[in-house]
């Protein structure tokens, strides 16, 4: 066992500046990623992103290089960067911390992304359940206009960028990109149909780039410091570091950086095991969406694709640790009951499926199972993995699926004691 | 081009050509319910998915486009599997009394469940959706249980009719399709069209039925009087299984007849009267006595979206009543009279294309002393009804003139039922009775077709009268907003609420705009066919001036064919 | 318990909402903030006759507006009072203790979850993730956020509402 310390890149200024002031970020070595990339051409700032083998940190993991690469190629008159900041994930709140302590390097990375693609406007869609960073955020971006790293003509550069914060309303399914748009377009917060992909037909109709607010962070460092720097720490195809958000049973609770690849038990380990010294029974990695792996299961390495390869999920970056207290089939109607909650509502098998899955559980959980359930269950997730319309739905079941397999006895138990 | 794969077979299709489009050029059916030809892609029943080598989750046939090399399987195992299972999810969220619903056998439901021979008892416990029913329209009835949250009644009413009287209500499992504010529709600013009834799958919104008033009547006391719009001749057969666009005047007399109504008279020769009335309106108006322009007012979805939102242009409404109205006051007065009867003793009923006709019978100013001019409004789809709960076979009828001394109806009225067909029957009397001269052609292209908005300027002897056609209240708002504020300077302007006009309505047999073709093509030559086309030269019609009404406009036709409008736009505060 | 009186609107609420109405045509993606602005001058909620006001001055349709009002968790169409407190349901919440805060809410406040105190006061709700999920369990009333709550703490914290000693 390896006691961890963080490698802090995405929270590199967090508790040493006033995160409202710009100029306490200058004085950091910020905004220096935003002028350099100011004096190459918009080709090779992608190119240095690209290098730097950045994955996006909402949960898909797509490329980021390659998602501002095709929106550069499209023409338009308007283009759009985007910060998604709904998080709802529950068991994620790294990117709270990251626009709590330290706002400016979420706009910076807009500027960079905008001046890469040839945007001139972005947003941050923040989501209600934050309130006190609305304040926040407004007085960061003022104090960055008054400083002139926003706003017209940055640094003598011709470069013009702007930022406007926009507000969710209380839907998770606001996390998924072309709901996002749909919200701030002033529609319900619906998953739209791809293709049109939103980096070439986004919002409003535009060329769109939508990030995470955790992947935005990291772009100023790469542009100050390089791209092969940034793709030297983590894993070699999964770079950089990643906030793990710790929260559940665990002695200690927090958010805190790592570098991609970091094993889960020494992340466990380091800060303190199972709280009140009891049995850990599992752990949600992921997301809600996530994965529930047993205590057999901890010898894993945190990265996008050792997870993938190990049936699991990198996700958000969330670790809830489950004791031996509580129920896990209450633990999975729990978060059934969640997605009943968000779903959009929009498609059949979201729609349906969520609650569907969680009456059956339920009444497992009551003593009112059978043992075609179980099969009803997994015939339930095939059919909602190939038709629903957006990662919501296609993903939701996967706490269930999950525990079928690595908790089944948890099921069978419940089950035979309903049948006694 | 592209070149794909459907099913092993190969086939070229352009660029942009949905999954379900290319699979529809080989014939084959991919089911769908949220998918309409004539809406925008919704993607959201996922009923139409099918495998696409390459993708990790199935794709849904009516949003996807085909690219290049594209393999699909439309009815693999894996696709047949995910089919029925979200038709079980379906089906347990929906009461199964298909047995006494409206829709029963004309269901799309029904239709995908019987494609895919859907034969198991779905494993999940049946769920309401709600129990609200709503009818309080008096037009159309919601049943929210039968809704599967397609959106295509949405669509319509907020897309193409801008009247928003629907909302998409909550999220998730409580999604609902509804009046927004726990309102009623009447509450709100429903107009009656019957859109939302003809754009709907399943029977969450069918027509209001009124046959019960009829049926109740047949052999008893009353002298049932009805008359026949000009689109029902149009449409009849088709809702009877016969083609679109197959013309059957002749036969449905007979079937009424059959059925057990006593007279059967046709709203062709009281469109005819219209345009006499209208037709001198008109002209008073253009020499100086008047709003201009003038508007006609035969469709009641259209008269109540004016009245709801354009309250400030109600003046230049023609003040004429439509042909059902028109024919009610007459058949409680002239004929009542003619044959000794009391109005109360004649059941006055209309057949007709639309759904707004029952708001409009319901309306106090065509009614007098309490009673109704028209008692009760069928629509086409609850004739055809009728017909075949009286087990008539439609198809081997022989035909039968329509009734004295109503039973006289020119080309110019049959062309009601078509969008452009009120203005063009005006401008066939209007200017010969202005010019003294015949027309050489009486057929005015410029009016006909399908385009939401047609304009033109037909020289009318001295004066160039400028005309504008709207059909489907989308298009009337874009033409009322121009006139509203001063942008346009037409004379005379022709709406229907319904798109494509009256064959389009409501109560007509479930359309899409293919069907449309069929049923403005047999209007056209039903006009051609016909003796008479122009309504000025309808003896019918000279002979009830001469007989009773005087002259047109004049102090009886003031009375009796004219009304007069109500302000109600309350519904939006 | 007992449902609250519906909104009334007066001239004076009227003129407000307007103006923050007006303000939606030049920046039409901050609708959902004029509309979260508007309902706290409406006893947190978002009732038709606010609707048809904001229709007004908007363009949009009372439809269509309550398509997008009732989508959204926040916004409600019936009033509440004028404390809501939300407890978070969700699982990291769940299971480091939020039944038994909620209890204690429930008990201090003498009304369960979907209620409204007969003073017309507080509302409680259950809600999804607050993102306090290292520091759950936590709950939020109106735009503040609590978290680290034992049932002890809980209940102190209500009666500091209660007592009126946080504004």
């Amino acid at each position: 066992m390896t006691m961890l310390k963080e490698t802090r890149i995405v929270l590199r200024n967090m508790g040493k500046i006033d995160p409202v002031s710009a100029t306490d970020y200058r004085a950091q070595g910020g905004y220096a990623g935003l002028q350099k990339a100011l004096k190459m051409t918009p080709g090779e700032v992608i190119a240095e992103i690209s290098a730097s083998g950045l994955r996006g940190r909402g949960g898909a993991g797509f490329p980021t290089g390659k998602k501002l690469d095709i929106s550069s190629k499209v023409e338009a008159d308007q283009k759009y960067i985007i910060c998604n900041a709904d998080e709802g994930e529950p068991g994620t709140n790294k990117d709270r911390i990251i626009l709590s302590s330290d706002p400016n390097t979420v706009f910076e990375g807009m500027a960079i992304n905008a001046y890469a693609i040839g945007a001139s406007r972005g947003f941050i869609y923040l989501r209600y359940e934050y309130p006190s960073l609305f304040p926040l955020i407004e007085a960061a971006l003022q104090n960055a206009r008054n400083e002139g790293f926003l706003g017209e003509n940055i640094f003598g550069s011709g470069f013009s960028f702007d930022i406007e914060l926009v507000s969710g309303g209380g839907a998770y399914v606001c996390g998924e990109e072309t709901a996002l748009i749909s919200s701030i377009e002033g529609g319900r917060g619906e998953p739209r149909s791809k293709p049109p992909y939103p980096g070439a037909q986004g919002l409003y109709g535009k060329p769109t780039v939508v990030n995470n607010v955790e992947t935005l962070a990291n772009i100023p460092v790469i542009l100050d410091k390089g791209g092969e720097y940034f793709s030297k720490i983590g894993e070699p195809g999964c770079t950089g570091t990643k906030l793990f958000t710790l929260c559940g049973k665990i002695t200690e609770r927090g958010v805190f950086e790592y570098p991609m690849g970091t094993n889960l038990m020494d992340i466990f380990e380091t800060h303190g095991g199972v709280k009140d010294g009891r049995d850990l029974k599992g752990v949600m990695i992921g997301g809600q969406s996530g994965y529930l792996i047993n205590n057999t299961q901890m010898d894993l390495k945190m990265d996008i694709d050792s997870c993938r390869r190990k049936d699991a999920t990198l996700g958000t970056g969330t670790i809830m640790v489950i004791d031996d207290y509580y129920n896990l089939l209450e633990i999975v109607e729990n978060i059934m009951t969640f997605f009943i909650h968000e779903s959009c509502g929009k498609c059949t098998p979201c729609r349906e499926g969520n609650v569907r899955m969680h009456e059956i559980i339920h009444n497992i959980n009551v003593g009112k199972g059978k043992m075609e359930d179980l099969e009803l269950l997994e015939e339930l997730a095939e059919t909602m993995k190939l038709t629903a319309l957006c990662a919501l739905g296609q993903n939701s079941f996967y706490p269930v699926i999950t525990s079928l397999k690595n908790f089944r006895y948890d099921y069978v138990r419940a089950i035979e004691r309903g049948q006694r | 081009m592209v070149n794909i794969t459907i099913n092993g077979i190969g086939l070229q299709v352009e660029e942009g050509t949905t999954i379900l489009q290319a699979a529809e050029s080989l014939g084959i059916s991919i089911p769908t319910l949220c998918h309409h030809p004539d809406q925008e892609v919704k993607a959201s029943c996922r009923i139409c998915v099918v495998e696409a080598k390459g993708f990790n989750t199935l794709v849904p046939s009516c949003q996807y486009p085909v690219f290049e090399g594209m393999e699909i399987q439309t009815h693999s195992p894996k696709v047949r599997n995910a089919r029925m299972h979200l038709l079980e999810l379906i089906l347990s969220r929906h009461v199964q009394d298909c047995l006494h619903c409206a829709r029963n056998g004309s269901c799309e439901l029904q239709e995908v469940s019987r494609q895919l021979h859907f034969d198991k008892t779905p494993r999940y416990p049946y769920v309401e959706r709600s129990n609200i029913i709503d009818d309080t329209t008096g037009s159309i009835v919601r049943t929210e249980s039968k809704c599967i949250s397609c959106g295509r009644c949405l669509y319509v009413c907020t897309n193409v009719q801008s009247v928003n009287a629907i909302s998409k209500i909550d999220r998730s499992f409580n999604v609902k399709f509804g009046s927004p504010y726990n309102s009623t529709l009447a509450e709100g600013p429903c107009v009656n069209c019957g859109q939302c009834v003809q754009a709907c799958p399943t029977g969450a919104l069918t027509i209001k039925d009124s046959t019960d008033k009829v049926w109740s009547q047949i052999g008893g006391k009353k002298l049932i009087a009805a008359q026949v719009a000009p689109s029902v001749r149009i449409n009849l057969a088709e809702a009877l299984g016969e083609e679109p666009g197959t013309v059957s005047s002749g036969r449905l007399v007979t079937a009424m007849k059959r059925i057990g109504f006593d007279l059967v008279f046709d709203t062709n020769f009281t469109a005819d009267l219209t345009i006499l009335e209208e037709g001198t309106e008109l002209l008073g108006r253009l020499s100086g006595g008047g709003a201009l322009p003038m508007i006609t007012s035969c469709s009641p979805g259209w008269i109540k979206f004016c009245e709801t939102y354009y309250p400030d242009m109600l003046d230049n409404l023609s003040t004429c009543k439509s042909p059902q109205g028109m024919f009610g006051a007459l058949i409680k007065t002239y004929y009542a009279d003619s044959i000794g009867k009391k109005p109360e003793d004649i059941l006055s009923v209309s057949v007709m294309p639309c759904t707004a006709k029952k708001f409009e019978a319901a309306r106090p100013e065509l009614s007098a002393d309490g009673i109704a001019d028209v008692d009760v409004v069928l629509t086409v789809q609850e004739l055809a009804n009728m017909i075949e709960a009286s087990g008539i076979d439609f198809k081997s009828l022989p035909e039968t003139e329509y009734d004295a001394p109503f039973g006289l109806g020119s080309g110019a009225g049959t062309i009601f039922g078509v969008t452009g067909g009120v203005m063009e029957a005006a401008l066939r009397t209007v200017y010969e009775v202005v010019t003294g001269d015949t027309l050489d052609n009486i057929e005015f292209e410029a009016v006909r077709g399908f385009e939401g908005i047609k304009e033109a300027t037909i020289p009318v002897g001295d004066l160039n009268v400028k005309i504008a056609v709207a059909h489907g209240l989308g298009n009337a708002r874009k033409l009322m907003d121009k006139v509203r504020s001063g942008e346009a300077d037409y004379h005379f302007i022709e709406i229907m609420a319904c798109p494509g006009g009256c064959i389009g309505g409501g109560g007509n047999p479930i359309k899409t705009w293919k069907k449309m073709k069929p049923r403005l093509e047999a209007v056209y030559r039903h006009d051609r066919e016909l003796p008479l086309r122009k309504s000025h030269e309808n003896p019918a019609v000279t002979e009830i001036y001469a007989q009773f009404l005087g002259e047109p406009n004049g102090h009886k036709s003031h009375e009796l064919l004219h009304t007069h409008y109500v302000d109600r736009s309350e519904v939006l505060k | 318990m007992s449902k609250k009186q519906d909104f009334v609107l007066t001239a004076e609420t009227q003129a407000q909402i307007s103006a923050e109405a007006k303000k939606y045509k030049e920046a039409p993606w901050q609708l959902m903030r004029i509309l979260l602005r508007i309902q706290k001058i409406c006893e947190n909620s978002f009732p038709r006759d606010v609707a048809v006001v904001v229709s007004q001055e908007t363009g949009i349709d009372v439809a269509t507006l309550y398509s997008y009002t009732s989508f959204y968790a926040m916004i409600s169409d019936v009033p509440r009072g004028k404390y809501i407190v939300r407890m978070c349901e969700s699982a990291p919440c769940h299971i480091t203790g939020a039944r038994d805060v909620m209890d204690a809410i429930e008990y201090t406040l003498k009304i369960k979850a979907g209620e409204t105190t007969p003073d017309g006061l507080f509302t409680l709700e259950y809600c999804q993730c607050l993102g306090m999920c290292e520091k759950s369990p936590a709950i939020m009333i109106n735009d503040q956020v609590y978290s680290d709550l034992t049932p002890g703490k809980a209940s102190g914290l209500i009666e500091e509402y209660i007592r009126g000693d946080i504004a």
